[in-house]
């Protein structure tokens, strides 16, 4: 709540890359007058408003769940929106675009392919046959919940992409939220898409190209732990290839936890 | 992606120092197999190859091994315990629990061979 | 400029306009259908919504119950047709996103759980934790990924609606991307683009939430409906106005003031916390204006406490609001109370619509918080709107399908020339325009002052007409904007402008319509008219966009059951 300041202006170190006049991307610094209680997406809006209305980002919810506002503070993939400029003692912080996405414009990156990984991974309810609206909701048991719930928290906001070495030197890596989504509806006791989803979880870009190095699971500003997501979709995965060769035709929801 | 990307963040650096690790807990089989492959050429060569490893230079790189191989097990722990959901009843298990659990259960055993082989 | 044709555009994709596609696409599946967004979809301002979604699910509720609970609520300005159809359909909207995925909060039963909500007399509101909005919208938006024939337009900023022979058929679109005017043609168009709360200084609403919408269908001759009833929600965390969900109070909380006590209990004796918006938000600002608030940095607050309800309780049940105070107040709501004020959370007025979405203009539809059916009437209760967006999102694109399966092939040719026009208009106006002096966050920061001192919680006609003197200034000012960014490809100060053109307009209804209203109703609280006059109302203003200025007309309200009786919580 308070207002107080401890430093009455910060300099900001930001980058710029405007397609018809730059060649490519450069830094362009700020100094803005900043309170305790700025985030780094106020200190954005400052300088849009303010000093330079040519800088372009994204934001919309300024509450961390849109997921618009990624950007990368002192080379750390942040929301911006959820990060304040006093957790930052060193001047100047520098704010660039998320790294392992073509940058448009500025702060602003072009995220088609997650959008296309996306739907690549049917992230929505398959059913071998739907049940009647008129005989109501499926039962769901509080365990069947928690399940899956964690993995649907993702908002989609990019930072485990950019946190993912493995995708930055292999952009075709199926990546982070998109595996974590896939198996949220893998779990849901709702669903029996998990082999419809398996061509693209299990394919050479999937799933498997995931090394673990965990860094996904350390930015993630909603505790989705898209980490664990991977390496339970390849246990679960390995299990029913293993179970296909024991035991041709069994497979079911219990198997995909990974062995619990 | 420049070639030096791992030494970007810490948590990087510390994935590329345990995938480095492998290299060493390689090492050590393919020794340990020449070990066996030396017994089997009866006891004057397999006696040579152990004064060999007394040599410092041998002794250093098991040291070094001894130390990788370490620090790939207690994260190998630490990274299974990530994966594998250890559920009692309807609550799920802490998992540094579980890894606490793993880590004391190779202990035990470690400690129960090595038992046997300084008395045995 | 490029031309792209389509049956049924879609302008947002939220709540409404994901939940519109899929009912277009089902009542027809071989339509082409064009979901068009100012952003991603999974960004649009759904994903706030916290608290719930309201439908009937119980055997101790039933239709009528909710249907008298929603026209109280409205403070009997809701058409009563239009809540019957409402509450009708609301359970069946609930099955059919638990159908595709919603992760619903469960009993022990597995049935979808249900709490308790200002202004609902029973438990009737269902929930994903305190993250429904969020949980919707990405159900409804990766459930959408599933349709082929839906294709997206994701960053295309539309700026005007395109009308031949009196119909609607089409839009010319920005794309923010790309960096060009494309000429979006079709048989019919459906707006979901949501409310207008950022013409308020203080609100819970995202930066996209502009109005734009509302004077897309203004501009077009489409009245408006109902914009005088702006809703405050009475909590929200003060300097950020981030939304606390009402689920607080539904699960227990209390409002506390500067002394202690529970003072909704003065107010509101039988539901205290538990009341419509609209009174406690007056409710907090006499409190504040008897002295008895905190005094903070941003202005007074209350307390929202949440302490009695234990530890477990805030973590399974409200795990956002504790994230969303430690993260931005740096206070737990575990051991400390929440500072909250009443903030701008929702406009209960829109585009007039009928109760398949339908506005006057033939081939243009809306749904959502773009839209006036009206079910909200002078207030809406919390947690109808969701459910709001399902039913009238579904109605009106499965209305839509229909409309466009008679309609004629739009006669592309003349339509490209009226787009081409827009697009002069666009660039010589703004894009290529030399400068004048004014500074955009200078023009929005006056239309934030004079909305919350004229047309605020409490207005009267003094303040009222000052508010609508300045925003006359404010539109001669807007036409010396001073010259903005040239680059074509992601010019978010093109943007930005569009956007203050648009919440200009949609202002300037706001504070007539309320400086018309001669009677204290929901929302709508005047000083000099302080009670509700039911000689005169209940009845509807339109307000259509006239070359003279806004032109009004009475609409009377439609009731059915429920007759006009004295509102008390």
């Amino acid at each position: 709540m308070k207002a107080s300041t401890s430093r009455s202006t910060i300099k900001l170190e930001v980058t710029r890359y405007r397609p018809s006049v730059d060649s490519e991307p450069h830094d362009q610094s700020y100094e803005i007058p900043c309170t305790d209680d700025m985030v780094v997406l106020d200190a954005l809006n400052y300088i849009k408003d303010r000093v330079d209305g040519t800088l372009s980002f994204r934001w919309s919810c300024h509450m961390g769940v849109c997921g618009s506002c990624g950007v990368m503070v002192n080379g750390q993939p942040k929301l911006s929106c959820a990060i304040f400029l006093r957790d930052y003692k060193r001047e100047p912080i520098h704010i660039e675009p998320l790294t392992n996405f073509p940058i448009i414009r500025d702060l602003v990156t072009d995220i088609t392919d997650f959008m296309t990984k996306l739907k690549a991974v049917k992230p929505w309810i398959i059913r071998k046959k739907e049940k009647p609206l008129s005989e109501g909701e499926y039962r769901q048991s509080a365990e069947e919940l928690e399940r899956y719930h964690q993995f649907s928290g993702c908002i989609n906001c990019m930072l485990c992409y950019s946190a993912c070495p493995v995708y930055g030197l292999h952009p075709g890596f199926l990546g982070p939220a998109a595996a974590a989504l896939a198996y949220r509806y893998n779990l849901d006791s709702r669903d029996q898409g998990n082999d419809e989803r398996q061509p693209a979880i299990a394919s050479q870009e999937g799933i498997w190209e995931c090394t673990f190095v965990g860094e996904c699971t350390v930015v993630c500003p909603k505790d989705v732990d898209p980490a664990a997501a991977l390496q339970r979709s390849k246990v679960a995965t390995a299990q029913s290839l293993l179970g296909s060769f024991i035991l041709p035709r069994a497979s079911g929801k219990s198997a995909t936890e990974g062995s619990s | 992606m420049r070639a030096t990307w791992w030494l970007r963040n810490p948590r990087y650096f510390l994935f590329m120092v345990r995938e480095f690790s492998s290299v060493f807990v390689a090492a050590f089989l393919v020794l340990f197999l020449l070990q066996i492959r030396g017994l089997r050429a009866g006891a004057e060569v397999y006696q040579e190859y152990l004064e060999r490893l007394h040599e410092p230079g041998w002794i250093a790189f098991h040291a070094v091994a001894f130390l990788f191989a370490m620090y790939h097990s207690l994260t190998w722990f630490d990274l299974t315990s990530k994966i594998q959901v250890v559920r009692l009843g309807r609550t799920v298990v802490n998992r540094r629990i579980v890894a606490g659990l793993n880590i004391l259960a190779w202990l035990v055993v470690s400690g129960g061979i090595f038992l046997y082989w300084t008395r045995g | 400029m490029d031309q792209i044709q389509h049956d049924i555009i879609l302008v947002g994709g939220g709540a409404a306009g994901l939940r519109a596609a899929i009912a277009a696409l089902e009542e027809t599946p071989r339509l082409s259908v064009a979901l068009v967004s100012k952003v991603y979809p999974m960004r649009s301002h759904t994903v706030s919504a916290e608290g719930g979604s309201a439908a009937v699910v119980r055997d101790y509720d039933s239709l009528e119950l909710h249907a008298r609970d929603t026209v109280k609520g409205s403070d009997f300005l809701a058409d009563q047709d239009a809540v019957e159809a409402f509450v009708a359909e609301a359970p069946g909207e609930i099955v059919q996103i638990e159908h595709w995925g919603c992760p619903w909060s469960r009993d022990p039963d597995g049935r979808v759980s249900v709490r308790a909500f200002g202004g609902m007399s029973v438990k009737r509101t269902v929930y994903a934790s305190d993250k429904t909005g969020f949980h919707m919208l990405h159900a409804l938006f990766q459930t959408s990924l599933k349709y082929d024939q839906l294709t997206r337009d994701d960053e295309f900023f539309v700026t005007s609606l395109l009308g031949e022979d009196g119909a609607c058929r089409g839009v010319v679109a920005w794309d923010i991307r790309g960096g060009r005017f494309i000429c979006l043609v079709a048989r019919t168009v459906i707006l979901c683009t949501g409310g207008a709360g950022r013409i308020f200084p203080f609100t819970t609403n995202g930066a996209i939430k502009t109005g734009d919408g509302m004077a897309l269908a203004y501009r077009a001759g489409v009245p408006l409906k109902d914009m005088e009833f702006v809703q405050y929600h009475p909590t929200g965390l003060p300097g950020t106005g981030i939304l606390i969900t009402e689920a607080s109070r539904g699960e227990g909380g209390y409002l506390l003031n500067a002394k202690g006590d529970r003072f909704m209990s003065e107010y509101a004796p039988n539901k205290k916390e538990l009341a419509a918006r609209d009174v406690i938000s007056r409710a907090i600002v006499d409190e504040m204006q008897a002295g008895r608030t905190f005094d903070g940095p941003y202005g007074n607050y209350v307390h929202l406490d949440l302490r009695h309800l234990g530890e477990a309780a805030i973590n399974k049940k409200l795990p956002f609001v504790r994230e969303l105070t430690r993260n931005y107040v740096g206070l737990d709501p575990v051991v400390d109370p929440i500072p909250v004020r009443p903030v701008v959370h929702y406009m209960m007025g829109g585009v007039h619509t009928d109760m398949s979405g339908s506005t006057p203009l033939s081939g243009l539809y809306a749904a959502g918080e773009v839209a006036c059916v009206t079910i909200n009437g002078a207030n809406r209760l919390g947690s109808n709107s969701l459910t709001e967006c399902l039913v009238f999102g579904a109605r009106a694109g499965a209305a839509a399908a229909r409309y466009a399966a008679e309609a004629s092939q739009p006669r592309t040719e003349s339509l490209l020339q009226l787009a081409a026009q827009e697009e002069r208009r666009v660039r010589e106006k703004f894009l290529e325009r030399k400068g004048g002096k004014e500074r955009i966050v200078d023009l929005r920061e006056e239309m934030h002052r004079v909305m919350e001192s004229g047309a605020g919680i409490y207005r009267n006609e003094t303040d009222l007409k000052e508010t609508c003197r300045v925003l006359r200034d404010l539109r001669e000012k807007f036409d010396h904007l001073a010259s903005i960014d040239k680059e074509q490809v992601f010019n978010t100060e093109l943007t930005a402008v569009l956007e203050l053109d648009f919440m200009i307009d949609v202002a300037e209804t706001v504070a007539q319509s309320a400086l018309r209203r001669h009677e204290s109703r929901g929302s709508h609280a005047r000083t000099d008219y302080k009670e509700r006059d039911d000689s005169r109302h209940p009845n509807h203003f339109l307000v259509t966009h006239t070359p003279e200025g806004p032109r009004f007309d009475d609409l009377p309200v439609c009731i059915t059951r429920f007759q006009p009786e004295k509102r008390s919580y």
